[in-house]
């Protein structure tokens, strides 16, 4: 019995040995702590589905770069960067235009799909874009997810008060002298960073995992601004780590693992904040 | 009123035009430094876009907006403004001094955290409209006057000396409109404050407040309720027959069989879904045919 519990933290130790696992840690850690603290303020501003429209349009981008001999990663930040901020810029008049969204969403995912076509090779590639592939991360890979994380959190830093301010009382920010629309642009372009260091590790059609699960069940259990940013972070984190841990035991791809505890830790939060809603508070 | 110091607003000749339309046209008026005032007027009269030119968001065609003897400009701290209830998310999960918080320069880059005389001035604020247990529980526990406290406790950081309410009564019942109207005189005499309160009804303000502001039409009528709410000025205002009836200290403004500033807070109630009180005779029920 004992011999046995002993035999976990090696084959943890086993684990670790591997490059790839290396790699896939460090890219989905990186991942997990960007999507978690981006993703509270996108779920806090309600704008999750630009998120999700944002990823789709990565796709066509990652994957037109293919076709013109790029790298994949630089078309899906390109195309995504350039989405948010022309996202941002609309501001107000997309608001309530779901269906616009939508129809330039599964546009995107066609042309991904067209470029794609020209590709047949590639059918390994499509895979890994749309559903993530944190196991084949190279060197560069993670070179480039660290940058990209880094800008996104320092980024997210320096806008964050207006930001705070803009989504909770934008006719007050505004009379104050915040410009809404400066706001929106900067953060939707950090939207797509975050989103485009995602889909390296879940995929563009499973960004929601990260960028909107953990967020989502942060401000199910607590109320409170920091505690609910931190806490939005840690649970990406382990669920995205817990998430490598299964694929490798399971032999299960990750980002199914990934989605699977992400929606858990949801769902949880819902039935546990339902509890205590029955329990009346004094 | 302290008639020697500086007025709170000073309107010269203000011509306001939005989308080609005259909200304001040549309008000129003189609010003292510790004035309650109650704006009133039928929709579209220009009460909103009157705030709006105050902090410096809208730009009048011509003449001057002075407030504090200092023309209207954007991000002026001495004043305290309350957007409509509507403007706030209702399923925000967030604590409620954390939302107060967030209006501490909220307008300056960098993380929004607040060191200890940062964390005393919304604690204050929040102390001086009674909220401070609302303040810890989630936005989206409480009702819509209770938001509403906390959004008066955000606009009185920084010690603002004049404040502007837009429709703090929208779609609450007659006794928070009640509770909301008491509590921001309390705070007007305690602060010794201008405000600037719009309302769509005339009668629960009229306790409460100093002067009447009535719009409409273009123009504006500044004085006392007597003054200003008669069917001479009103007939102007609106631009047709008006009657103004007293019943028991009570006021009603009629057009014809039309109780006006009824018909405008029913208007507004019914783009306000989900709140406090529903109406009666609502449209929406009358009889569907098979």
């Amino acid at each position: 019995m004992t011999m046995r519990i002993a035999m976990i933290p090696i084959m943890g130790a086993v684990m670790l040995n591997y490059d790839f696992m290396q790699h896939a840690f460090a890219a989905a850690g990186i991942v997990a702590i960007v999507a978690g603290v981006v993703g509270f303020f996108l779920v806090l501003r309600g704008q999750t589905f630009a998120g999700h429209a944002l990823s789709h349009v990565g796709f066509a981008g990652a994957t037109g770069a293919i076709l013109i001999g790029g790298s994949p990663l630089s078309g899906l930040i390109a195309f995504t960067l350039l989405a948010g901020i022309g996202m941002g810029a609309l501001g107000d008049k997309l608001s309530g235009r779901d269906v616009a969204i939508g129809v330039i969403l599964s546009l995107s995912l066609g042309l991904g799909l067209l470029f794609l076509h020209f590709f047949t090779a590639y059918a390994t590639q499509a895979t890994a874009l749309l559903f993530g592939n944190v196991f084949g991360v190279s060197d560069s890979t993670l070179l480039v997810l660290f940058g990209i994380g880094a800008a996104a959190l320092i980024a997210l830093g320096v806008i964050a008060r207006p930001l705070l301010f803009a989504s909770l009382q934008p006719e007050l920010a505004e009379a104050k002298g915040v410009s809404l629309r400066l706001v929106s642009i900067l953060f939707l372009a950090i939207v797509a960073l975050a989103v485009s260091a995602c889909a390296q590790v879940v995929g563009v059609l499973l960004v929601f995992a990260l960028m909107v699960g953990p967020a989502a069940t942060a401000q199910r259990l607590t109320s409170r601004l920091g505690l609910g940013v931190a806490l939005s972070a840690g649970l990406a984190l382990v669920e995205a780590w817990l998430g490598l841990v299964l694929a490798y035991y399971t032999d299960w791809p990750a980002s199914f693992w990934i989605t699977a505890l992400s929606a858990l830790a949801y769902f949880a939060s819902l039935a546990g904040h339902r509890r205590a809603a029955a329990i009346p508070a004094h | 009123m302290a008639s020697t110091s500086i007025p709170a607003i000073e309107l010269e000749q203000v011509t306001i035009a939005l989308g080609g339309r005259f909200i304001l046209s040549d309008v000129s008026l003189s609010i003292g430094d510790g004035e309650f005032i109650g704006v009133l007027g039928p929709n579209g009269a220009g009460k909103t876009t009157l705030m709006r030119a105050l902090l410096g968001l809208v730009r009048p065609s011509s003449g001057q907006v002075t407030v504090l003897g200092e023309q209207a400009v954007r991000g002026n701290p001495a004043i305290g403004y309350m957007p409509q209830l509507r403007s706030l998310a209702p399923h925000l999960a967030l604590r409620g001094w954390d939302f107060v918080a967030s209006g501490v320069d909220g307008h300056r880059w960098g993380l929004p955290l607040l060191n200890p005389a940062r964390r005393q001035v919304v604690s204050e604020a929040i102390e001086l409209v009674g909220a401070t247990n609302l303040a810890q529980r989630p936005l989206s526990d409480l009702s819509g006057g209770e938001r509403q406290r906390l959004m008066l406790a955000q606009a009185l950081l920084g010690r603002p000396k004049l404040l502007l309410l837009d429709e703090p009564l929208i779609s609450l019942d007659p006794h928070h409109q009640r509770v909301v109207v008491e509590l921001v005189r309390d705070v007007q005499r305690r602060l010794g404050i201008a405000v600037l309160f719009s309302a769509h009804e005339l009668n629960p303000l009229l306790a409460a407040m100093d002067r009447v502001l009535y719009l409409g039409n273009g123009h504006a009528a500044l004085g006392t309720v007597d003054q200003v709410i008669n069917g001479q000025v009103l007939s102007r205002l609106y631009g047709s027959n008006i009657e103004v009836i007293r019943i028991n200290e009570r006021i009603f403004v009629m057009s014809g069989e039309h109780d006006m500033e009824r018909d405008a807070h029913m208007h507004e109630n019914g783009h306000n879904h989900g709140h406090d009180h529903a109406h009666s005779h609502d449209p929406h029920n009358g009889r569907r045919h098979a």
